[in-house]
């Protein structure tokens, strides 16, 4: 493999509330090559009846994967930059316990090659100094892929957060999650 | 005869639209690109810069293009998925003949060139030459649109000729006209980033120009605050700071009670009134009673809201509003339109840095494309047909006699009354599928059906289309070289990616043809799409729009060119207005008087609830283009009808039943979405698709009196319960137009 310029200071920050649902980033994701037109980043509606929001879902990249935990076959695993890579597929067993076992819902089983994918931050790219697809084309930028010091300057409303609290468990993540200053960590009870 | 020769099944099994999807593996060698080509989207008004990826003259795929400086490689899902045209299973690949009882046969293109000029001659010998007209489109380069200007002109000697910007922003035009006396927005996009106040009245912004997103929310970053003035809650008025629900047909009442709060709070800017403007003294007499109640009366905005509004814009120091075609779209748009330049006036916040004003141009070249001579009433350089130096000029550079240039024609809408009426007889169409966009579309229907003689260029057979006699296979945006000006007045280049597939053939080489057999070639001698350009230059020199001094090479190698551009040593101007000196009569801006009046159909017991019409983000305009793409299909298949779960109610109506929506133009049937998002008192349904679900079959033609825009955005209608779910087969087949 050729020498990584994969850039440690660029991080990959999501503001839902900039999201407009356009589904530019699933389109584009699917493009990638091994993705095989698969998006590995998902757009819903919170609820359409009441409002227009829309949530946008990208593998957040956690310290401690739970999907590579639970993994039986050793297939995901974590490179010393964080990014935790979708299942090799000559080891994954198609079980499923990644989708299971994942709090924030990522990875999807593909029933019809029998293997799990998920996003790996596009290491194609991000590798080679570029930004990750859906970050790229994102048009209202919910999707944000920059420093830490170019968002804290772009962006003074709000500060990243990457410290998730699923009642006891407590889940930290190479993602960032934009929200209003003050925040330290998001509670999902 | 334009009738369809055979079922509507058989043409769309044929012809499509299908929809078409990247095979899982990608296109063969779309990751092994012979070549990748820097260009813009073929689709709106932002003209974002992409790249797409080539492999044996086939566009593959797409890269982003980083270094354009307008979106820096950001793109929305229809920019994404672009490049599945010219591959397309539907792609027309040659001529094709109608054949009665058989359908579309493909031709030699001297069959169909001969078929058509032979009939173009009879007509016009038999009924006069103005009973051969011309509908062209603003998706065309500035190239193109100056060709069909002169085409129709010389060649076909016609003046009617006019186009689908008749549909988009010829409101804005004719009110920035009166007001400026030029028709182009007042600064670039960067202007946004520290405007304290942006203000944007009827625009779908996320949904309709998803890339302009960032600017916004880049100012928003920067402190500034959101009005939206909308009957519904887009995403972009999700988050805004200030929602002004205006109830459709009412956005003249709003900004009129604006500009009387500003008076009389004094939050004005005297001196800029005082010496660069005229017309304030009459414009606010116009609204000297509109007050706050009455004002949330007619408008449905609460009183407070209102007077917030007034109050931001009043006060602040830097601004910008924008508005689209949710004001734009009515009876009134050109009032609208010029009750918003007045509280821009007033404020005298234009022609400085972060402050602006300008309408949002829905199509990809909507603003060249309305200033280079396809429009019925003008010439090259935005010059006037009816204006005599503007006729000797033009005829001087075309080498004609003026006696011999035709005068001012019908508007796009007037040509379909005309042919309804029998008087034109025969038509050309390019880039313009009426059958969808026009509104109250069964009367369309039925003059296109009264022609003797119908021709489309077109790549795609569109819905219009299906009732021509001959069609001839043309170009998409990556088959042609050219330049298109993006709704902030940047002129910027399209580059030809691929050649046209099988025997279709550049639009250029077409006209050319066409004009070479009607007898005027020596006019039409381009040896390619610069030559064209390079005509355009000399033709716009010293008119509003002057392009003169931007060449193909400054456009490369400054990403874009600002127009006014006089001189090969001018920078282009990406700012309007900094020397205050405006381009009207007497170098003032001009306030202009705006009363109140109502919409040309008001609701009533019998038609009580109010309809509107608007777009959704995967989809595009008529949808020929995008109801072919199959995951812009897939993300709204079929055209739902919000409405309000309180106005539901009343009805019995719950979210998937199928309603019927009646107006006097005729009914159709759209399943229902219960949304909170809209006014309880109005219902939307997007107008991308055709046949039996078209929302413009129940929409008004009913046109505004100065710029001829049909009232798309408000109408009366009933609504009734079929009783029944709505069913999986309208949702599989909507985007095929039944």
């Amino acid at each position: 493999m050729a020498v990584s310029e994969y850039n440690q200071e660029m991080e990959f920050f999501v503001d839902m509330q900039r999201c407009i649902g356009c589904h530019a980033c699933e389109m584009a994701c699917a493009e990638c090559e091994t993705n095989g037109q698969e998006s590995m980043i998902h757009v819903h509606y919170i609820d359409r009846a009441v409002s227009v929001q829309t949530t946008v879902q990208v593998c957040m990249h956690c310290d401690e994967p739970a999907c590579a935990t639970v993994c039986p076959a050793d297939a995901i695993t974590k490179d010393n930059f964080g990014v935790v890579h979708s299942a090799n597929t000559s080891r994954c067993i198609g079980c499923s316990n990644c989708v299971l076992a994942c709090p924030f819902g990522v990875p999807i089983k593909f029933e019809e090659s029998e293997l799990m994918m998920k996003c790996n931050m596009c290491y194609d790219r991000t590798s080679a100094g570029k930004k990750p697809m859906c970050a790229t084309v994102c048009p209202s930028q919910a999707l944000y892929y920059g420093t830490r010091e170019e968002i804290r300057k772009r962006r003074p409303e709000s500060v990243p957060v990457n410290t998730f609290k699923f009642g006891e468990l407590e889940v930290k993540t190479k993602v960032k999650i934009m929200m209003p200053k003050g925040a330290t960590k998001i509670i999902v009870d | 005869m334009a009738k369809l020769p055979v079922s509507v099944d058989k043409i769309i099994e044929q012809f499509g639209p299908h929809k078409s999807y990247t095979p899982k593996e990608g296109f063969e060698g779309n990751f092994e690109p012979d070549k990748i080509v820097k260009t813009h989207c073929c689709f709106c008004g932002m003209q974002c810069g992409i790249q797409l990826k080539v492999k044996d003259n086939k566009v593959t795929g797409f890269e982003p293009w980083m270094e354009f400086p307008f979106n820096e490689g950001r793109l929305c899902p229809k920019g994404v998925q672009r490049y599945l045209q010219n591959n397309h299973p539907d792609r027309l690949l040659n001529p094709l003949k109608r054949v009665e009882g058989v359908g579309f046969l493909p031709i030699e293109w001297d069959d169909a060139m001969e078929k058509t000029v032979s009939e173009i001659k009879r007509i016009q010998n038999e009924y006069g030459n103005n009973a051969f007209g011309m509908l062209s489109g603003v998706s065309l380069t500035n190239e193109k649109s100056y060709m069909i200007g002169k085409f129709a002109r010389v060649a076909l000697k016609t003046a009617n000729l006019d186009y689908n910007g008749r549909l988009c922003m010829v409101s804005a035009g004719a009110g920035n006209k009166k007001a400026f006396g030029i028709d182009r927005i007042s600064n670039s996009w960067s202007d946004l980033e520290h405007a304290e106040v942006i203000l944007i009245a009827g625009s779908n912004v996320s949904e309709t120009f998803p890339t302009l997103t960032h600017y916004i929310w880049q100012a928003r970053d920067n402190g500034a605050r959101l009005i939206i003035v909308d009957p519904r809650i887009t995403p972009i008025a999700r988050t805004a700071d200030l929602h002004l629900p205006v109830l459709p047909g009412t956005d003249s009442a709003l900004f009129g009670a604006i500009l009387k709060i500003l008076v009389d709070n004094n939050w004005l800017d005297k001196e800029f009134i005082q010496n660069h403007t005229s017309g304030f003294n009459e414009a606010v007499n116009a609204v000297k009673d509109y007050t706050l109640d009455w004002a949330e009366k007619v408008t449905g905005v609460k009183a407070e809201k209102i007077q917030k509004a007034a109050e931001w814009w009043g006060k602040a120091k830097t601004s910008f509003l924008l508005h689209a075609r949710g004001i734009e779209h009515h009876t009134k748009g050109v009032d609208n339109v010029l009750s918003c330049i007045n509280i821009v006036l007033a404020t005298g916040r234009i022609g400085k840095p972060y402050c602006g004003y300008g309408t949002i141009t829905g199509q990809g070249n909507g603003q060249g494309g309305r200033e280079h001579g396809h429009k019925c009433d003008q010439l090259p350089g935005n010059r006037d047909i009816t204006n005599p130096e503007h006729r000797k000029f033009i005829s001087e550079i075309w080498g004609i006699d003026e006696k011999d240039l035709p005068g001012k024609g019908l508007t796009a809408y007037e040509l379909i009354e005309a042919i309804h009426r029998g008087e034109v007889k025969g038509l050309i169409s390019i880039c313009f599928n009426p059958l969808i966009s026009l509104p109250n579309n069964s009367f369309v229907r039925e003059a296109l059906e009264k022609l003797e003689f119908y021709v489309s260029i077109d790549f795609f057979l569109n819905e219009t289309a299906r009732h021509a006699d001959i069609i001839l296979a043309g170009s998409l945006h990556e088959e042609e070289e050219g330049t298109v000006t993006t709704a902030e007045g940047r002129v910027v280049k399209i580059n030809e990616a691929v050649t046209p597939p099988g025997n279709a053939r550049r639009d250029k080489d077409i006209i050319m043809e066409l004009a070479r057999r009607l007898g005027a070639g020596d006019k039409f001698n381009y040896e390619n799409s610069e030559a064209i350009f390079n005509e355009l230059r000399i033709a716009s020199k010293g008119g509003t729009a002057d392009y003169f001094g931007i060449t193909y090479q400054r456009i490369e190698e400054n990403m874009g060119v600002f127009w006014p551009c006089p001189s090969l040593d001018h920078p282009g101007t990406p700012r309007l207005w900094e020397d205050k000196k405006f381009a009207t009569n007497d170098g003032k801006a001009h306030f202009n008087p705006v009363p109140f009046r109502e919409p040309s159909e008001v609701t009533d017991n019998e038609y009580p609830v109010v309809l509107t019409t608007g777009r959704v983000v995967s989809q595009y305009l008529s949808g020929s283009q995008t109801r072919r793409i199959g995951k812009l299909v897939d993300q709204y298949p079929q055209p739902l009808l919000e409405i309000h779960p309180e106005l539901a109610s009343k009805y019995g109506i719950k979210d998937g039943d199928l309603i019927t929506v009646a107006t006097r133009r005729g009914e159709a049937n759209f399943p229902a979405q219960l949304v909170e998002t809209i006014r309880k008192d109005t219902v939307f349904i997007p107008y991308h698709w055709g046949g039996k679900q078209s929302a413009n079959q129940l929409t008004i033609g009913t046109l505004d009196p100065v710029s001829k825009i049909p009232e798309f955005k408000v109408c009366a209608c009933r609504l009734v319960h079929t009783g029944i779910k709505a069913s999986d087969k309208l949702k599989e087949t909507a985007y095929q137009s039944y």
